[in-house]
């Protein structure tokens, strides 16, 4: 492929890779196969390095094949890859067609300090407190909140508004959708970040990705000694500067014949716009790139660190301590632990591993992940939560387990789901209909797929439910069913560490198959 | 209507069954069949779902009785949840199959299938069996998982639903057939025809909170009555009903029972699962209200085996 093909090879690629990450993101009738998600995602990279420091595998390697790529590319990843660079150029586009200005760059002087400090920090939280940080600034989770938070519900109301006029018209393959279960609150970081990228990718091009994102930081520095960048032929150079203020990235300095490759995320615009043909994206071989130290820089790094590792620690004590079991049942429903999705192990690992990029929350079929707003504590905001007054965890079903590209849920197989345990139900009687009215209910035991809900004899001809804790999977199915307002007489408590189930026992009955009516 | 319209024809319905009850007894008034059936109740014993439906339908008349050239038709089964056909949580798709058919053959213009499930809907209708049964017979498969399907209508006389919000394809359509499967139930006992009518309507929930067994009944009094109640008794969850945990559960009984008057039918359904329909408390608060009859004896029950 010579040169000037690049950036049309480009914008073809990404074009189709943002396609697939937006349909991703809003398939809200789990209409993509899981195996097609995972091998679109395999190449994310915190999702894939996470998922490799949790499993240890090369299957979650992803993250090595980027590596590799940058080296001998560069930072490929940000535009052919990456959902939210992809992302940014459109925007970056948008805002060339309001204001020219918009789409010329120039060269500036990176923001070394600031994206360097970032870096460090990121990973020094990651791994001295937790995930936190990453969640807020991996570029992946950051576009998969902005399609769930904001595309989603802009897709369900289509829909609903389709599927009223072709109802009208006695058509019904489109059907009506609640958009429910984000509360206000945990709108605040999407909107914040959104807003974030979507000005300055508007109005500065790759700014985010060269200043912010840990990930640009960190593909920048491999990219330093990448084989392939892009290359000045000194004797066709007119030094015209075209290619400078084509540059996203703000990375050519024309004048000197340096581009930054650090920075440079290889969308080949300053290729096509050379009206030359003095730049060319060929094999340049490794270079030094040992670094002149900077007292002063260090001791601000030092000191960034110092001042943000306080913040985890102010989010620590935040965090819900753990109470005792209740002894007595009360009229409140008192949860001790959220209710966190199959597959999460325990809720330690889970909080651990979970970017909270939302694509749980968007392919569970039964709309029952919300992003939780204080329930794992602030660290573990917008990490997806069981909410069984909204819904409740389909029995056939796996698929949060099958997306999930950060090994925070593991897969699991049906047969083992069905019986793994990830909450206990708890009756509390006062509350129950059959008590207090002394009428029939039993919605709770209709709705358990294992009956571990029963009913057992009470007064007259009714009937009470019991629960067997034993062969409970906290499916919550109970609990959404139970009709009593405000409080449930019925609720799932969970399990920090989500234990095994026993199999429900099972005999044959007694009645047999009948020869006479028995009317 | 005006208020005063009102009280005259309900006062001369009211002196009419009045003098129907003092003249003849009052299961002749409700249980009201069609000209030309000659039973009120046909059950069906010893085949497949669609053949029993075959032999009993023929008894009533054929499906050309229920269903005139033209109209639209609900056929509702219960579909209620995520599980196979085998485990006879929802109702055998090959008899829903098979009465969508003879719906058409009578000449009906359209036939719908819904259920408002207790499961994920999309996933229970597909693995029901009951979605591509009902399609591959040519029926329109409409989905009930979202309030804006269901309207709000009144129930005159009800003890404790006076009002509810049901599909709007029940008021859409001309004839509602009634496709239950009979369960083992925990905490009615029992589901057949009568229960069925819980996933009509939208919020459950109240009836469960407001005397579950008065709901029920008070249901059956809305005007949009079934045509015909087919009671799918071939497998029958005996036991861990109404969503069942695994094949145990489910005995082999190979039967049938059509009836146009919903009280007979439970009644009979619940003879057939072994518990006393007495027991059932809203088969005899249905019974007393006047919406069917529970005296099988009193009936022309029409006995088949093949």
């Amino acid at each position: 492929m010579t040169s000037s093909l690049l950036r049309k090879f480009r914008i073809g690629f990404s074009a189709v890779i943002l396609v697939f990450f937006i349909l991703v993101f809003i398939d809200f009738r789990s209409l993509i196969p899981a195996k097609y998600i995972n091998y679109l995602l395999y190449l994310q990279f915190v999702p894939s390095l996470i998922k490799y420091f949790d499993l240890k595998t090369f299957a979650a390697g992803g993250f090595i094949v980027i590596l590799l790529l940058t080296l001998i590319s560069g930072r490929t990843y940000c535009s052919f890859l990456c959902p939210m660079g992809i992302g940014q150029d459109l925007f970056s586009r948008i805002g060339g067609k309001i204001r020219k200005k918009f789409r010329r760059f120039g060269f500036k002087r990176p923001f070394t300090l600031i994206r360097y400090s970032l870096l460090i920090i990121t990973l020094g939280v990651a791994m001295i407190w937790g995930i936190y940080l990453v969640t807020l600034l991996d570029p992946y989770s950051i576009f998969g909140r902005f399609i769930t938070f904001f595309g989603k519900p802009v897709l369900l109301l289509l829909n609903n508004f389709f599927t009223g006029i072709l109802g009208k018209f006695d058509l019904y393959f489109l059907s009506h959708t609640e958009i429910k279960g984000f509360s206000l609150l945990t709108y605040s970081v999407p909107v914040v970040f959104s807003l974030l990228v979507a000005v300055l990718s508007l109005i500065k091009g790759r700014l985010y990705c060269n200043m912010i994102c840990p990930v640009g930081t960190l593909l920048g520095l491999v990219s330093k000694i990448s084989l392939f960048r892009i290359k000045y032929n000194d004797l066709e150079c007119t030094r015209c500067g075209r290619c400078s203020v084509a540059c996203k990235s703000s990375c050519i300095d024309f004048l000197n014949h340096n581009i930054d490759v650090s920075r440079c995320v290889n969308c080949f615009n300053c290729i096509s716009t050379c009206p030359d043909k003095a730049l060319s994206y060929s094999f340049i071989g490794s270079k030094n790139i040992a670094h002149k130290t900077d007292e002063s820089k260090r001791r601000f790094v030092a000191g960034s660190i110092l001042l943000l590792l306080g913040i985890p620690q102010i989010a620590k004590g935040q965090d819900k301590k753990a109470p005792s079991p209740k002894k007595e049942s009360t009229v409140k429903e008192s949860r001790t632990f959220p209710v966190c999705p199959p597959g999460a192990g325990t809720m330690e690992d889970f909080n651990k591993y979970c970017t909270a990029c939302s694509l749980c929350i968007t392919a569970c079929p039964n709309n029952v992940l919300k992003p939780a707003v204080k329930q794992y504590g602030i660290a573990g905001f917008l990490q997806p939560v069981m909410d069984y007054h909204k819904s409740f965890c389909t029995y056939n079903c796996t698929i949060c387990t099958e997306v999930c590209p950060t090994s925070a849920l593991k897969p699991l197989l049906l047969e083992a789901k069905k019986l793994t345990q990830i909450g206990k139900a708890n009756f509390i009687k006062d509350n129950c209909i059959v008590k207090t009215e002394k009428t029939a209910c039993g919605a709770c035991s209709e709705a358990c797929p294992t009956k571990a809900v029963y009913m057992i004899p009470y007064e007259g001809n009714l009937v009470i439910p019991e629960t067997n804790h034993e062969i409970c999977i906290g499916c919550g199915h109970c609990e959404y069913a139970c009709p009593t307002t405000p409080y449930k007489a019925i609720f799932v408590d969970g399990n920090p560490v989500h234990q095994a189930a026993k199999k429900p026992e099972n005999k044959n009955s007694d009645i047999s198959t009948p020869v006479e009516f028995p009317f | 209507m005006r208020r005063r319209d009102f009280f005259k024809t309900t006062l001369e319905a009211g002196i009419a069954a009045g003098a129907a009850i003092s003249l003849g007894g009052h299961e002749n008034l409700w249980a009201s069949s069609p000209v030309g059936v000659k039973y009120d109740l046909v059950a069906i014993m010893g085949g497949d779902p669609d053949a029993m439906f075959d032999l009993g339908i023929q008894e009533l008349g054929g499906m050309g009785s229920f269903v005139q050239k033209g109209q639209k038709v609900l056929v509702k089964p219960n579909i209620g949840w995520d599980v196979i056909p085998d485990l006879a949580a929802n109702t055998n798709p090959l008899l829903v199959k098979r009465i969508i058919e003879h719906c058409f053959k009578a000449g009906a213009k359209e036939v719908y299938v819904f259920d408002h499930t207790c499961d994920n809907w999309v996933n229970t209708y597909r693995n029901s069996g009951i979605e591509k049964a009902a399609r591959s017979a040519g029926a329109k498969v409409v989905p009930g998982n979202s309030e804006n399907y269901y309207q709000a209508i009144e129930i005159p006389g009800g003890v404790k639903l006076k009002s509810t919000k049901v599909h709007e394809i029940l008021l859409e359509t001309d004839v509602f057939i009634n496709v239950p499967v009979l369960k083992d139930h925990s905490s009615t006992r029992m589901t057949a025809a009568l229960k069925n009518t819980m996933g009509i309507v939208w919020d459950r929930g109240y009836w469960h909170s407001n005397n579950l067994h008065q709901c029920i009944a008070d249901y059956a009094l809305f005007e949009k009555k079934p045509a015909l109640n087919i009671i799918d008794c071939y497998n029958v969850m005996v036991k861990h009903g109404p969503q069942g945990v695994s094949k145990e559960d489910v005995v082999l009984m190979k039967s049938q029972i059509i009836t146009t008057d919903w009280v007979a039918g439970d009644t009979a359904a619940a003879k057939m699962l072994g518990v006393d329909p007495q027991k059932i408390d809203y088969i005899p608060i249905a019974h007393k209200m006047g919406l069917g009859n529970m005296n099988l004896e009193s009936l022309n029950i029409k006995r088949l085996k093949m």
